[in-house]
């Protein structure tokens, strides 16, 4: 038994995305996922689920008093950060399957652009769990723990900074399209890529997603119901999540491959109880809070062999309309909003609508992605067939 | 100028981790090695991934490895390292098993600070030995110079 065709996202909502915003994360919370509810014309009186990750900050019955839920049934949260998001749905996609609720809010609200809001930024002096193994010789922010990988990463398949720049842009266009993306109105060349100063070598500035505050909320009902609601469903055809043999959370640097990183494990599951492969894939939409994250992801999800996820980026591979693979066609999280990787799920909801500022046309299946480089998840999206 | 960085974070040494650094403090880069199977492992953690046996030995290192990777950190950055930035951050790969990996920092001798090499000069596969330095009262670190 899989979960195949059995869901679908017929809602999704967010509020306005910016560096700083007025409004609390609870506030956030509530607006983007009325906003949700409203968009697929359900009654928030009869929500009966909720997920959520665990560092959002916003608790379940919190949200519920404040958006005035039914009697909630089943309730959930996945930890681990950005690799969070996509499994947030389709646990919750497990949940309406399987009867345990009828119809799941799913969200994140962060308020992240203020500098003391930066988790690294609260380290204590005394540093416990796998940490303490990193911190203490200044490998210190998630920055550079990707970056180690990075390095490795071009060493072993001679990628180069232009690959990376090929992520950045590609992105920043999308973003050029998009009124709701932070970056709507600022353009980035290649030379600006490179002559953006350093955060941790050998990424720089422009390889780091955003800090934003904002919400995003997705509901998840039956596949059957959302036949009947206002917006066309974007079925949940397939859903994964991976934790792959020795993995070490972000600095993944002790198994004996750590450039195999949870996306390929991720990506077994999914794909075996999908019934498309890599090549029916119209779209993607790939967790991007730096820009290494693509190429490794590329690999893991089968789009391209082992060490060829960077030139899989060259010639526009990645970009709106012509590229081989339409990639993080809101902008995202280097160019769009970092909300934790939900946005990239609403706008895999767009693609499947047909309603994304950079329509893929006559797209029906869209991959959607959340961290990699921790314990991660992926969704397959499908129009109803 | 002394290497050692004030109010940098450190090691919360406890039950599983006490004895690798009761090792750094006598000059000796130690690993775990299960008791039951023999299978070397880094990070220290209590149970054998290999076995599942919780019985430990540990194990003195040579302290010669190689560069598996390296970031040069440039700010904003905790306070505590804004002085020494930009400075570099090592991966190193244990000659005794190249699995096995540790983080560190490569200086340019024993008692020189982590901004003390030029990172245009490092190479990934690069020989280095470890060196231990004190950082704070009960703390020793390993760090690594050019073997």
């Amino acid at each position: 038994m899989t979960i195949k065709d059995r869901t679908a996202i017929a809602g999704i909502g967010q509020t306005r995305f910016a560096k700083s915003l007025p409004e609390s994360e609870l506030a956030m919370a509530c607006q983007a996922i009325t906003a949700a509810l409203d968009d697929a014309g359900i009654d928030p009186g009869e929500v009966d689920g909720m997920c959520s990750y665990t560092m959002e900050q916003n608790i379940e019955a919190e949200v519920a008093r404040n958006v005035g839920l039914g009697d909630v049934t089943w309730f959930s949260q996945i930890g681990y950060g950005g690799g969070a998001g996509c499994g947030v749905v389709g646990n919750a996609a497990m949940a309406v399957a399987t009867g345990q609720c009828h119809v799941a809010i799913t969200w994140r609200s962060r308020k992240r652009g203020a500098a003391t809001s930066r988790p690294w930024a609260q380290v204590s002096n005394r540093i416990s769990g796998s940490w303490q193994w990193s911190r203490p010789w200044g490998l210190l922010r998630p920055v550079d723990e990707i970056a180690m990988l990075t390095r490795r990463y071009m060493h072993e398949y001679g990628a180069t900074r232009d690959h990376l720049a090929n992520v950045a842009l590609a992105s920043r266009k999308h973003a050029n399209r998009n009124p709701a993306a932070t970056m709507h109105d600022k353009t980035m060349t290649r030379e600006q890529y490179l002559d953006a100063r350093w955060i941790s070598e050998p990424l720089c500035l422009f390889d780091n997603c955003l800090e934003t505050d904002g919400a995003v909320a997705a509901v998840v009902v039956s596949a059957e119901r959302a036949r009947d609601l206002r917006q066309p469903p974007a079925v949940i055809h397939a859903f994964g999540q991976g934790l792959n043999q020795q993995h070490q959370v972000m600095t993944n640097y002790f198994r004996d491959d750590p450039l195999m990183g949870p996306a390929w494990t991720c990506a077994k599951v999914l794909w075996h109880n999908a019934d498309l492969t890599p090549g029916d894939v119209d779209v993607a939409q790939i967790y991007d809070a730096f820009s290494p994250l693509i190429p490794l992801s590329l690999e893991g999800y089968g789009f391209c062999g082992r060490g060829e996820g960077a030139a899989f980026t060259e010639d526009g591979g990645l970009e709106w309309p012509d590229g081989r693979l339409p990639t993080n066609t809101s902008g995202a999280g280097m160019s769009e909003a970092y909300v934790h990787g939900f946005n990239l799920i609403a706008e895999g909801v767009r693609q499947i609508r047909g309603t994304s500022t950079s329509q893929v046309k006559g797209a029906e299946t869209c991959l959607v992605t959340s961290g990699e480089g921790v314990p991660t998840s992926a969704l397959l999206l499908t129009a109803a067939r | 100028m002394s290497p050692m960085i004030d109010n940098a974070p450190l090691p919360a040494v406890d039950e599983t981790s006490q004895p690798f650094w009761d090792g750094t403090a006598l000059g000796e880069l130690r690993v775990q090695r299960c008791a039951a199977c023999g299978t070397r492992r880094f990070p220290p953690r209590p149970m054998c991934p290999a076995c599942q046996s919780l019985d430990v030995e540990w194990e003195a290192m040579s302290g010669r490895a190689t560069v598996w990777s390296f970031i040069v950190p440039h700010p904003p950055l905790l306070p505590a390292f804004m002085p020494v930035a930009p400075y570099n951050v090592i991966v190193v790969a244990l000659d005794e098993d190249p699995a096995l990996r540790m983080v560190g920092n490569l200086i340019a001798d024993a008692d020189a600070s982590i901004n003390s090499v030029d990172p245009a000069t490092i190479t990934i596969g690069e020989a280095v030995r470890v060196v231990f330095q004190p950082a704070g009262e009960e703390i020793v670190l390993p760090r690594w110079v050019r073997a």
